[in-house]
């Protein structure tokens, strides 16, 4: 199994993390994201015509998409079932919901960090103002999880809808949205990086 | 306010070649002010707010601008020209933060195992042995000498922990060069710096480099390994207060550790440099 993998990247970070808490062997092949736009290149669009990253090769397949190649990982190689809740249909409805939302989180909170760190030329308020939204929305969720007894975004065990979330939110820092105003989504921040075999990745403070 | 004179007189990089491929007018902002680039046939040049043609050089990868007629000259790195090294530009970075401040942290080795844990340094290991620094007064630069630190994974060709031994140089204000012990050959360095792009008196890019011997890692494998590092003191650099340096003995209480940034805030102030530095009396 391989992972076309960027380092800064919070949507390659979602598929090493998962790799790493279910505890799959992989190769990693570095892709030079920035500066040098190898994911739009010849070579890397005939393995993505979309030319994004991360892709997973696996049994001689490519599945692109981070919530994509999430759900196959969890649906073919996590032996309890509980990333990717298939037995349990409201579970995984809502856990499906949220991977949508996962995407809204990267074309906002992920839009301003490549505005602020790699210098990309996009509406970095109108990035952050969506960011703000959506985290208003996912903070009050987590909330009401918690008032249920509820530890996760989609019940009591960690998901795939976590992993998703989990990258562009704790790195918002990164691209100048505090979470300073989001106290549930900040112990959820601390609940998951206390997962075991979770890995840091630079840009994110635990100590917030 | 507008830059002193001595940060008005250097040069500074503003991007790697391959950024201005094609470039129509695309805008570089520097020391507060609107610059344009323009590749015409493979030639750069570069133009101020007022389409006033400003002075250009190319070299160790990245395009270099001054705001100065009478420039300071650019600083000789005789390492880009040895065979076999191999040169990796890694892209601009923005940091919320002066750039001075960049220097300051990238000449500290203190934070090694805090904030680039098990790389650069382990928890176990968090002292810092006492190291020389000296000026070269005919150069009119900084060196930190006989550094040596532990360091697990002290670059992408290491196998395992060595006691790295450094040397430090600081040749401009916005530039620091880090001299380390090549993993893989003796008696020679590698090489890994900064150039940093001051784009407000507390705001900068970071372009740096690396110019290694290393036979084993690809250049997207150094590339990521430095990324990593450098992402690690963003964050750092962006949560010191105030953003920009204090230069004030009133301000901080250095130690031993810091005598390289000692010597490094002294050589600013004997330079007069006043441009992205705090004052005591704006303190927060």
């Amino acid at each position: 199994m391989k992972l076309f993998d960027y380092v800064l990247s919070g949507n390659c970070y979602k598929i090493r993390l998962l790799l790493d808490f279910l505890e799959l062997s992989h190769e990693k092949q570095a892709v030079d994201f920035f500066p040098g736009r190898e994911h739009k290149s010849d070579a890397f669009l005939q393995i993505n015509p979309l030319g994004q990253i991360p892709v997973l090769e696996d049994d001689g397949a490519y599945i692109r998409d981070a919530q994509a190649i999430l759900v196959y990982l969890a649906s073919r190689y996590d032996p309890t079932g509980t990333w990717w809740p298939v037995n349990d249909p409201s579970e995984l409805g809502r856990v499906a919901q949220w991977l949508a939302f996962a995407d809204s989180i990267t074309s906002t909170a992920s839009a301003a960090r490549l505005h602020d760190v790699l210098g990309y030329d996009l509406d970095v308020a109108q990035a952050r103002a969506g960011a703000h939204k959506l985290f208003r929305i996912l903070d009050d969720h987590l909330a009401n999880q918690e008032l249920q007894g509820f530890n996760w975004i989609a019940g009591s065990n960690p998901t795939v809808a976590d992993v998703a979330c989990f990258p562009y939110v704790a790195l918002a820092g990164d691209g100048g949205i505090e979470l300073f105003y989001y106290p549930a989504i900040q112990r959820w921040i601390r609940r998951f990086v206390n997962l075991p075999r979770f890995k840091l990745m630079p840009g994110i403070n635990i100590f917030n | 306010m507008t830059p002193d004179t001595f940060t008005r007189s250097q040069w500074y990089a503003i991007g790697r070649l391959p950024d201005f491929e094609g470039a129509e007018a695309k805008p570089v902002r520097l020391l507060s002010q609107d610059l344009t680039v323009s590749d015409a046939a493979g030639v750069l040049s570069v133009n101020d707010a007022d389409g006033r043609s400003l002075l250009t050089q190319i070299r160790y990868g990245h395009l270099w601008t001054t705001l100065s007629d009478t420039p300071r000259p650019l600083y000789d790195m005789p390492e880009f020209d040895e065979p076999d090294r191999r040169l990796v530009t890694v892209g601009g970075v923005g940091v919320r933060c002066s750039g001075l401040r960049c220097v300051e942290n990238f000449l500290d080795m203190a934070h090694f195992p805090f904030v680039h844990t098990d790389i650069l340094g382990v928890e176990e290991h968090p002292s810092v042995e006492s190291y020389d620094v000296s000026m070269d007064a005919e150069k009119d630069e900084i060196w930190a000498t006989k550094c040596k630190f532990f360091q697990p994974m002290a670059s992408a060709a290491a196998s395992g922990g060595q006691m790295t031994e450094y040397k430090y140089r600081v040749p401009h204000p916005y530039s620091t060069i880090l001299y380390k012990t090549c993993p893989i050959r003796e008696d020679v360095w590698d090489l890994v710096g900064l150039f940093i792009q001051p784009v407000e008196e507390d705001e900068c890019i970071v372009h740096s480099f690396i110019l290694v011997f290393d036979e084993e890692n690809t250049d997207t494998g150094l590339l990521h390994f430095q990324q990593n590092i450098f992402l690690q003191d963003r964050m750092i650099l962006e949560n010191q207060v105030p953003r920009k340096l204090p230069l004030d003995p009133r301000w901080e209480l250095p130690t031993r550790a810091d005598a390289s940034s000692i010597a490094y805030r002294r050589w600013l102030k004997a330079n007069e440099l006043q441009w992205g530095v705090a004052l005591f009396n704006e303190a927060a």
